[in-house]
């Protein structure tokens, strides 16, 4: 058994026997049911530091999006020098390091492509480097590349006409959680030893396809580990054995995610689950007199301030699905343990604060694991928070722990994921509102005119008939969900050869579980038109091509959204069928096959490449982001609309149901406390149905309008709201996201 | 219809009311009013006999849906419950009554929001009226002006009997919600807002008294109904008219 003295004070035995964290936590952390009193201000240092990256984060809006760009330094773990937020305050940081040598300054990461990382260069008026142009792509292979080189005709037709959309072949696939917490727990050295014996006993000397690459894996991890301690030396730190105290064990978590953050651009970079690990550790220090209250909070607020500044360089097509440069930093507070008892620290109530030390952000991307049976102290602190900042959204730890245990992390926007155990080949959507519009017209796309899809016999009939549309659809999405799973088998296997995440697998046991994470958009549309033919009248409108581009709907029809099971039961049919089609195909490395409906901000490009549909929603119009209802559907208050969507089964969708609200403060309530308490009977009553995520929104309509025309106002600066399954500031989206976020149902019954 | 049935007619309903009652209350609004008020902003609830039949009993159904959003009591205070507003719920009081008697079985809120337009101390109102309270836990009454004359220029109706429900349920020792809303020029008369100051203090069982600004949301509806609108071009109260209402009457949310 491995006893270092950084360890003196913690209990339990497991955990020193084998890399377990999980047991370190379980056996070590103090639950705490106290409220929020004592919670301490900003020291002058915070202050004065966030002062200099708002200044800087202000510099980088006027220059376009884009303060500063490498381009001509391959991004590793060792390419930069140290970096501080500047040079004069570098004292001040309790925790350092950077991505580059500058605050902001954007990294060049050929490996996911060499074309998307020159075209991010050239976009903000960059020239990138022709020699990196000639080594990628005369001698060296990228992911996109590798992808390109084996899709089918078929699959460039799908991707081309965007029935299957957002696909992680242009970026890095993310996803990833290193369990970063082990740097500090263990130090490098022996996270290397059990690698080196993860190789000796990889295979027994057969040399099969499996053993080749996985031992290819392990070694690439390993070297990988050794860079994160040459990383660390240039900032004058030896991680190589465990933190001593809570400051190194903050600074040694965080160089764990740097290393992360300097070798991948994934969509998703998260933090994972951190903070009553790290409460063990301030605890620790609290007891033993050498650290104070207000220095507990300086620590938390500087790495939660790290986390505001991680950039990566996009291309516009990737902005356009991805709006406001978001990074999903995400990093989650609460949920509860196995044996019952809630996981809330002090430390969860000090990475709540830090919205109100540094005021609102959208990164990190705040998530409480949310139970009704948390202390009740927590619950109203989260609430007030949500109601003051809009930056945190809620997930539903009851439903999430049986399947993931009480150690799982937030890859993405809501995807879990077991920390240390488990990686996600993330696999963006497949557009089902398109797949009904192809099921009535024999997989011809109205908006090319291509035939995409197989070309079964169109529906040709004047009015629709439910029993048709539907035994057509179901053959339209067999074919779509095997395309779909197929073009996901190339991405990964490319991914894993070109552009392994092995910092990020090196914090991971190597004998990783997978998951295969597909995606629905278009959800409630096509719930809302398959109702409408069933119980209105649907009539068909065809151009001269004979296609069917517009519907008329006569008489009315019950919506998802309004707790009507006539149409909700549609919602669950769609999402049973559809999990059936993936889980019938082969994935990549025997992953999981999982799925979500979850689109981002996404939503706004998706609509646009979709043609007008039975529900009434036009041609163009945004799709509704996540789970949502359709705009305008919801005619019976928010709690309707909130249990149509509880009613989508978790476990049919393990990769996430996101739902996005807004509520209009007077409408929740005319005092401050009584706001509050609304607040956390809505999040009980939702979650106590099996629901699982939430996004909480808390501001009227007239804000987001007077934002929109006056963004230079100073108010404004950092206003941040939560969008599907992620929070961005209001001023960095696109106008066009903007307005569709005005027009979303706010809910305002005063 | 009113009279053996306990069917409804249901203009809307609204699951997420957090300003009709405590907590998060799910709102009936019921179909028809014998009220024209100049300010109504739902006029469309006012014809009778139209909306949607509902038995009392389906009602309650669907609003048990919700009561995981009303669970338990928060700090001591009622976490939620039902509402029932209007339109005006004293037109169809049996079914008003037979909906709360489900509710009291099972230990929810529950809450009537009425204009008080109907009510009278004779019989067959008046018996009917006190099985109604027996399953009420709170009332939500607007007094819209405390003189008469201008009550009936305002409403349709004088406000005697409005005044006398408010003394009676007072007597009853029934827990009372009072509004009043405030439009200028029409209710902010300083006599006025004093008279309702001195009123509410002969009440016992108040326990919130609020100002509500009046707002022009409900003029649109007006229009499409082609019916012309009293108080076109009157504006809602500005911030400091409210705060002026709220001293001069004692009336604070």
């Amino acid at each position: 058994m491995n006893d270092w003295k950084q360890w003196d004070g913690f209990e339990g035995r497991l955990w020193k026997e084998e890399v377990n964290t999980r047991d370190f936590i379980q056996k070590n952390y103090q639950p705490y049911d106290g409220d929020a009193s004592f919670l301490e201000g900003p020291t002058e240092a915070t202050d004065r530091l966030w002062g200099i990256l708002q200044k800087l984060q202000k510099e980088e809006r006027a220059k376009g999006g884009v303060l500063d760009m490498d381009t001509d330094v391959v991004s590793t773990l060792t390419s930069h020098g140290s970096g501080y937020i500047s040079e004069e305050t570098k004292d001040l940081e309790k925790v350092v390091g950077l991505q580059t040598d500058k605050p902001l300054k954007r990294a060049f990461m050929p490996f996911g492509g060499i074309r998307m990382a020159e075209e991010a260069c050239r976009t903000y008026g960059y020239e990138p480097s022709p020699e990196l142009h000639k080594i990628f792509s005369e001698y060296c292979k990228t992911h996109n590349q590798g992808v390109f080189d084996v899709y089918t005709p078929e699959i460039k037709k799908a991707r081309h006409n965007k029935i299957i959309t957002g696909l992680p072949d242009t970026y890095g696939r993310g996803r990833i959680v290193g369990d970063y917490r082990r740097v500090a727990l263990y130090g490098i050295d022996y996270l290397m030893e059990e690698k080196a014996r993860d190789l000796a006993n990889c295979g027994d000397g057969t040399m099969t396809d499996d053993v080749i690459r996985q031992r290819e894996e392990i070694s690439m991890q390993y070297r990988a580990l050794g860079e994160m301690k040459k990383m660390a030396r240039i900032y004058g730190y030896d991680i190589s054995k465990p933190a001593a105290d809570a400051r190194e064990a903050v600074q040694w978590l965080y160089f764990g995610y740097l290393a992360a953050i300097k070798t991948q651009n994934g969509a998703a970079m998260s933090v994972g689950r951190i903070s009553t690990f790290l409460d063990i550790y301030i605890q620790r220090d609290l007891d033993r007199g050498i650290l104070t209250e207000k220095e507990a909070q300086e620590l938390i607020d500087h790495l939660v301030m790290k986390f505001r500044m991680v950039k990566f360089a996009r291309i516009p097509s990737y902005n356009q699905l991805f709006s406001g440069d978001p990074v999903w930093a995400t990093l989650e507070v609460a949920g509860t343990g196995v044996d019952g008892r809630s996981m809330v620290t002090k430390t969860d109530f000090r990475f709540l604060h830090t919205l109100e030390n540094m005021g609102p952000s959208p990164e990190p991307n705040l998530t409480v694991l949310y139970s009704s049976s948390l202390p009740e102290n927590f619950k109203n602190y989260a609430a007030d928070i949500s109601i003051r900042t809009s930056s945190v959204q809620y997930e539903n730890d009851d439903v999430m722990k049986p399947v993931w245990g009480d150690d799982y992390s937030i890859c993405c926007c809501v995807s879990a994921t077991q920390t240390g155990k488990e990686m996600q080949f993330f696999g963006a959507r497949a557009n089902l509102a398109k797949c009904l519009l192809y099921a009535i017209n024999g997989g011809v796309d109205t908006k090319s005119g291509e035939q995409v899809g197989p070309a079964y016999r169109p529906i040709t009939s004047e009015y629709l008939d439910y029993d048709e549309v539907i035994e057509k659809y179901d053959q339209m999405m067999d074919w779509l969900a095997r395309l779909y799973v197929n073009t996901l088998n190339a991405i990964q296997y490319m991914h894993d050869k070109y552009y392994y995440e092995a910092a990020e697998m090196a914090l991971i046991d190597t004998d990783v579980r997978r998951t295969f994470a597909t995606g629905i958009a278009g959800f409630s549309h096509v719930v809302d038109s398959l109702s409408a033919v069933r119980y209105a009248k649907v009539k068909v409108i065809r151009d001269e091509r004979g296609l069917a581009v517009d519907y008329e709907t006569e008489g009315d029809f019950p919506r998802y959204g309004n707790d009507d099971d006539r149409a909700d039961d549609i919602a669950v049919w769609l999402l049973k069928t559809f999990l059936d089609k993936i889980k019938r195909c082969h994935t990549y490395r025997d992953s999981e096959p999982t799925t979500s409906i979850l689109t981002i901000t996404s939503n706004v490009v998706y609509g646009k490449a979709t043609g007008s549909m039975p529900d009434g929603r036009k041609a163009g119009d945004p799709l509704a982001p996540g789970a949502n209802p359709s705009y305008h559907a919801e005619q019976n208050g928010l709690l309707a609309s909130l249990n149509s969507v509880a009613k989508l089964p978790y476990e049919w969708a393990l990769d996430g149901i996101s739902n996005t609200q807004t509520i209009n403060p007077d409408a929740l309530g005319h005092a401050e406390e009584e706001r509050i308490r609304n607040l956390v009977q809505v999040m009980d009553g939702y979650f106590d149905q099996g629901a699982h995520h939430l996004n909480v929104n808390v501001f009227g309509r007239e804000k987001l309008i007077d934002a929109m025309e006056h963004p230079e106002k100073e108010e404004y600066a950092n206003f941040t709201i939560r969008v599907s399954g992620y929070a961005v500031k209001f001023i960095d989206l696109t106008r066009e996201q903007q307005m569709d976020v005005i027009a979303r149902t706010c809910h305002a019954r005063i | 219809m009113q009279g053996s049935s306990v069917e409804g007619y249901i203009h809307s309903i609204e699951t997420f009311g957090l300003v009709d009652g405590p907590g998060v209350r799910f709102v009936v609004f019921l179909q028809g009013c014998p009220m024209r008020c100049q300010y109504c902003h739902n006029p469309e609830t006012w014809k009778m006999k139209e909306g949607e039949l509902w038995t009392a009993e389906t009602l309650f159904a669907r609003a048990c849906r919700y009561h995981r959003y009303w669970k338990g009591k928060r700090g001591g205070e009622v976490t939620g419950g039902i509402t029932v507003s209007g339109g005006e719920p004293l037109l169809q009081m049996e079914f008003v009554t037979r909906f709360f008697r489900l509710a009291k079985e099972r230990g929810v809120h529950t809450a009537l929001d009425t204009s008080g337009a109907l009510f009278s101390m004779k019989d067959p109102f008046r018996g009917r009226f006190c099985s109604l309270m027996e399953v009420t836990d709170l009332v939500i009454l607007d007094l819209k002006e405390m003189d008469s004359e201008r009550h009936r220029i305002l409403t349709g109706h004088g406000n005697e009997n409005i005044l006398q429900m408010a003394k009676t349920l007072s007597d009853m020792g029934k827990d009372m919600w009072i509004r009043h809303v405030l439009v200028p020029g029409v209710t902010d008369s300083r006599e006025s807002l004093l008279a309702l100051r001195d009123f509410l203090g002969t009440l016992e069982t108040v326990r919130r008294a609020e100002i509500l600004p009046y707002h022009t949301m409900g003029q649109i509806k007006w229009e499409q109904m082609g019916l012309p609108y009293a108080l076109d071009g009157v504006r809602p109260p500005s911030e400091e008219e409210v705060r002026r209402a709220e001293e001069l009457t004692g009336m604070r949310a």
